[in-house]
C-alpha cells in the first residue's frame, strides 16, 4: 500500500472499519453499561436495604416510585443523549471522507 | 346501532355502551384497511410499506403493534394480583427497546432486507440458514399469535355474556387476516398507527376519571400499609386510613380484601408472591426465599429485554423506515410513545386491588384480568352512565390491543412465507405481481392457521403465553441479531448452533413447565424438592441467553475457515452512515460475483 492511501481505499481498509465500529460501539456500551447499573442495580437495593427501598414518599414506596414511575424518563434520557451522539458520530464520519476526497483531487 | 344479523338473544345482558364502541373499533379498523389497501401497489408496499413511513408514523406503527392484549389487560391484572414484583413487566417491556437502540436497530436496517431471514441469509451467505431463520419467525410468531386470539375470544365473551369463546376468535381473526391480505404491510400501518393513538386514549381517560372520584395513585399504593381495614363499618365499603398527605380532598375507600388476596405487605414489597412461589412451595421460611426471588427477578428482566429485542415481528418494522438514521430515531420515539402507556396499566391494578377486591376470588380471564374492563363500571355507582361509557372505551382499547398486534404477527409470518419461502426458496425466478398474489394467499393461511389454535388456548393464561414468546426470542434471534452485528468472526455453523441451542433449551423449560401445570405431567413432588430447578425451568432466560452466546462463540472459532470471505465489506454496510454510498457498491459487486 502506499504510504497516502486514495480515500476510496480509505474507506475500504481494515483501519476504517475497525474506528468506525470501535466509536459506535463505546458509544453503545457506555450507554448500556448506565443503564444496566440502575436495571440491575434495583434489585440488588431491594435485596439489600429493604427498609430503605420501603420509605414511603408520597404514598408510593421509594421502590415502587422508582419502578412504576421514574424508569421511564430515565431511560428516555439515556436513548437521547445516545441518539444525538451517534447521529453526531455518523456525520463526522461523512465529513471525514469527504475532507479527504476533497484533498485528494487537489 | 344494531346488528341485525346476530339474534337478538345474545344482546340480553349487554351494556350498549360497551357495544357501540367496540363495534366502531372494528368498523373503523376495516375501513382503514379497505382505505389503504387501494394505496398499495408493488410487492416493496406490501413487505415494507415501500421503506418510506416517516419516524412519526411508524413509530405510531411500531408501539401499536407491541401494545398486545397481554400490555393491556394482562400487565394490570398481574399487578393487581402479584404487586410490585409484576412492576418489572411494563418497565422491561419498554426498556428493551433501549437494547435494540443502542445494539441493532441502525445496523439492521442499514443491511437492507425485506425480512429477517433475508439478514440471515445475505450475512452469511447460506440459503440453509435462511430456513433456520424462517422456521423460527413462525415459531415465535405462532406463539405469541395464541394469546393475542386468546384476548380476543375472552373480551368478546365478556361484551356478549353467553357467546362461546371460539366466535370472538374467529371474528377478529378474520378481520385482520382480510386486512392483511388487502393491503399488505403499507396497509395496516395506518391502522396500527391509529390503534395505539386509540389504545393510549382508552387506557388514560378512564384512569383519569377514576383517579379524580376515587383518590390518587400514589395514595391508593398507600393504604396498603398493613394496617387492617376497618370492619363492619358497611356493607360495602370502610373508610381506610389516610395516607401519604393528610387533608385530603377524597377519603380513599376500600373494601376488605377476600381470602385469596396477598397480604399488604408482600403486595407492595419486592419478592412478594410471584417471584416467591417456587420457594414458598418448598417449604422455605421468608429469610431463606429471598436469594430464590432474587434469581427469579434477574432472569425475568433478561427474558423480557432480550425478549423485545428478538421479536420479529417488531424488528421486521424497522426496514420500513427510510435509512439508518430514520430507524434509531424511530426507537427512540417507540420508547417515549410506549413508556407513556404502560405507567397507566399498573394504575389500574392498584386501584383494582382497593376497589374491587370481588375479583381476587377467581383466576385468569374471570379474576383480575378483566379489571381494565371491569373497573370504570364502578361509576356507575354513583350514578349516571359514565361508568359504561368509560368501560365501553377501555373496551375498545382492548380491541385495538389484539387487532394490531396480531396484525402485526400475520404481516411477519406472511412475510416469511411468501417472500422466504415461496420467493427464495420455491420459486426463485416469480415475478413480483406472483410474489404478491403468494402474499395474500399466504395471509389467507396463517390467518386460519392461527384462529384453529387461538381456539385451542383457551385454558392458558395470557401473560404466561407472552412469556413464553419471549424466552423463546430471547435466546434465539436477540444473540443472533447482536453477535452477527458486532462480531465478523461469526460463522453461519455458530450463529445455527447458538440460535438453536438457545431456543429450544428455552422452548423445552417451558413444555415442561406447561405440561406440568395443566397437571400432564405431575412434577409437583419434584419441583418441592428442587425449588432452584424450577424457577431456571419457569424463567430460562438467565442460563439459556449466556449459552446460545457462549455456543455461537465456541462453535464459529472451530469453523473460522468459513468465515464470508468479502466480511469486511458486510461490516461497512452494517456500520458505515448511508452518505458513503457504501451499499450501492455492495449490491453490485454482490450480484456481479454470485448472479442473482
Amino acid at each position: 500500500m502506499s504510504p497516502s492511501p486514495s480515500p476510496q481505499e480509505r474507506v475500504h481498509s481494515e483501519e476504517f472499519l475497525h474506528t468506525l465500529m470501535r466509536r459506535q460501539l463505546k458509544l453503545s456500551v457506555i450507554c448500556a453499561a448506565t443503564f444496566l447499573v440502575v436495571l440491575l442495580g434495583l434489585p440488588l437495593a431491594n435485596y439489600w436495604a429493604p427498609a430503605l427501598m420501603a420509605t414511603r414518599v408520597a404514598g408510593f414506596t421509594l421502590s415502587w416510585l422508582i419502578l412504576g414511575v421514574l424508569f421511564f424518563p430515565a431511560v428516555w434520557a439515556i436513548s437521547w443523549y445516545f441518539i444525538r451522539r451517534s447521529i453526531w458520530l455518523e456525520n463526522d464520519e461523512v465529513a471525514q471522507v469527504q475532507a479527504a476526497q476533497e484533498e485528494a483531487k487537489k | 346501532m344494531s346488528a341485525p344479523a346476530l339474534p337478538l338473544g345474545l344482546f340480553a345482558g349487554v351494556d350498549p355502551w360497551i357495544f357501540a364502541f367496540s363495534f366502531v373499533t372494528v368498523v373503523v379498523t376495516i375501513w382503514m384497511g379497505f382505505r389503504s389497501a387501494r394505496t398499495s401497489k408493488t410487492a416493496s408496499d406490501f413487505f415494507v410499506a415501500g421503506r418510506s413511513v416517516s419516524v412519526g408514523w411508524n413509530a405510531s406503527a411500531i408501539s401499536g403493534e407491541y401494545l398486545s392484549a397481554a400490555s393491556f389487560m394482562g400487565v394490570a391484572g398481574m399487578v393487581m394480583s402479584s404487586g410490585y414484583d409484576a412492576l418489572w413487566y411494563p418497565v422491561c417491556y419498554a426498556c428493551g427497546y433501549l437494547f435494540l437502540l443502542l445494539f441493532i436497530a441502525g445496523p439492521l436496517r442499514r443491511f437492507g432486507a425485506y425480512t429477517i431471514p433475508d439478514f440471515a441469509e445475505g450475512r452469511y451467505d447460506s440459503p440453509v440458514f435462511r430456513k433456520i431463520a424462517v422456521c423460527f419467525v413462525l415459531f415465535i410468531g405462532f406463539f405469541y399469535t395464541m394469546p393475542q386470539m386468546k384476548g380476543a375470544g375472552t373480551t368478546l365473551a365478556y361484551i356478549f355474556p353467553g357467546l362461546p369463546y371460539w366466535v370472538g376468535v374467529v371474528l377478529v381473526g378474520a378481520v385482520i387476516t382480510l386486512n392483511v391480505a388487502l393491503g399488505g404491510m403499507k396497509g395496516i400501518t395506518l391502522v396500527q398507527a391509529v390503534q395505539y393513538w386509540i389504545k393510549l386514549f382508552a387506557i388514560c381517560v378512564p384512569i383519569f376519571v377514576l383517579m379524580s372520584v376515587y383518590g390518587f395513585y400514589g395514595r391508593h399504593v398507600g393504604v396498603n400499609d398493613g394496617r387492617s381495614i376497618a370492619p363492619a363499618v358497611g356493607l360495602s365499603a370502610s373508610p381506610a386510613a389516610h395516607a401519604g398527605g393528610g387533608d385530603a380532598a377524597v377519603t380513599i375507600l376500600r373494601k376488605p380484601l377476600g381470602e385469596k388476596a396477598p397480604s399488604d405487605l408482600a403486595w407492595v414489597s419486592p419478592f412478594g408472591p410471584l417471584t416467591t412461589k417456587a420457594a414458598k412451595t418448598a417449604g422455605l421460611t421468608a429469610e431463606e426465599a429471598r436469594p430464590y426471588s432474587l434469581l427469579y427477578t434477574y432472569s425475568l428482566i433478561i427474558a423480557l429485554v432480550c425478549g423485545t429485542a428478538g421479536l420479529p415481528h417488531i424488528l421486521v418494522r424497522f426496514y420500513t423506515n427510510p435509512d439508518g438514521v430514520a430507524a434509531k430515531k424511530t426507537t427512540m420515539w417507540v420508547m417515549i410513545l410506549i413508556g407513556v402507556f404502560y405507567v397507566f396499566p399498573p394504575i389500574f391494578g392498584v386501584l383494582g386491588r382497593d376497589l374491587l377486591p370481588e375479583l381476587y376470588a377467581a383466576t385468569g380471564a374471570k379474576g383480575t384480568d378483566k379489571i381494565v374492563l371491569e373497573l370504570p363500571r364502578l361509576l356507575n355507582e354513583r350514578g349516571g352512565v359514565w361508568g359504561s361509557v368509560l368501560s365501553g372505551i377501555t373496551c375498545a382499547g382492548a380491541f385495538a390491543a389484539f387487532m394490531s398486534t396480531f396484525s402485526g404477527l400475520l404481516v411477519s409470518m406472511t412475510g416469511a412465507l411468501a417472500h422466504d419461502v415461496y420467493g427464495r426458496m420455491l420459486r426463485p425466478k416469480s415475478t413480483a405481481a406472483e410474489r404478491m398474489f403468494a402474499f395474500k394467499i399466504s395471509a389467507v393461511v396463517i390467518g386460519a392457521i392461527a384462529i384453529g389454535l387461538g381456539a385451542q388456548v383457551e385454558q392458558l393464561q395470557i401473560n404466561f403465553m407472552v412469556g413464553q414468546a419471549f424466552a423463546i426470542a430471547a435466546a434465539s434471534y436477540f444473540p443472533l441479531l447482536f453477535m452477527s452485528v458486532w462480531w465478523r468472526g461469526m460463522t453461519m455453523q455458530g450463529a445455527a448452533i447458538g440460535m438453536l441451542g438457545g431456543g429450544l433449551a428455552a422452548l423445552a423449560c417451558t413444555t415442561i413447565i406447561n405440561l406440568s401445570d395443566l397437571k400432564i405431567v405431575d412434577l409437583a413432588a419434584f419441583w418441592k424438592v428442587n425449588p432452584l430447578l424450577r424457577i431456571l425451568c419457569e424463567q430460562p432466560a438467565i442460563w439459556t441467553v449466556p449459552l446460545a452466546i457462549g455456543l455461537m462463540i465456541g462453535v464459529s472459532k472451530l469453523t473460522a475457515a468459513t468465515i464470508p470471505s468479502d466480511i469486511r465489506m458486510k461490516m461497512l454496510v452494517l456500520h458505515a452512515p448511508e452518505k458513503l454510498g457504501l451499499k450501492q457498491e455492495y449490491i453490485q459487486e454482490h450480484s456481479a460475483g454470485a448472479g442473482h
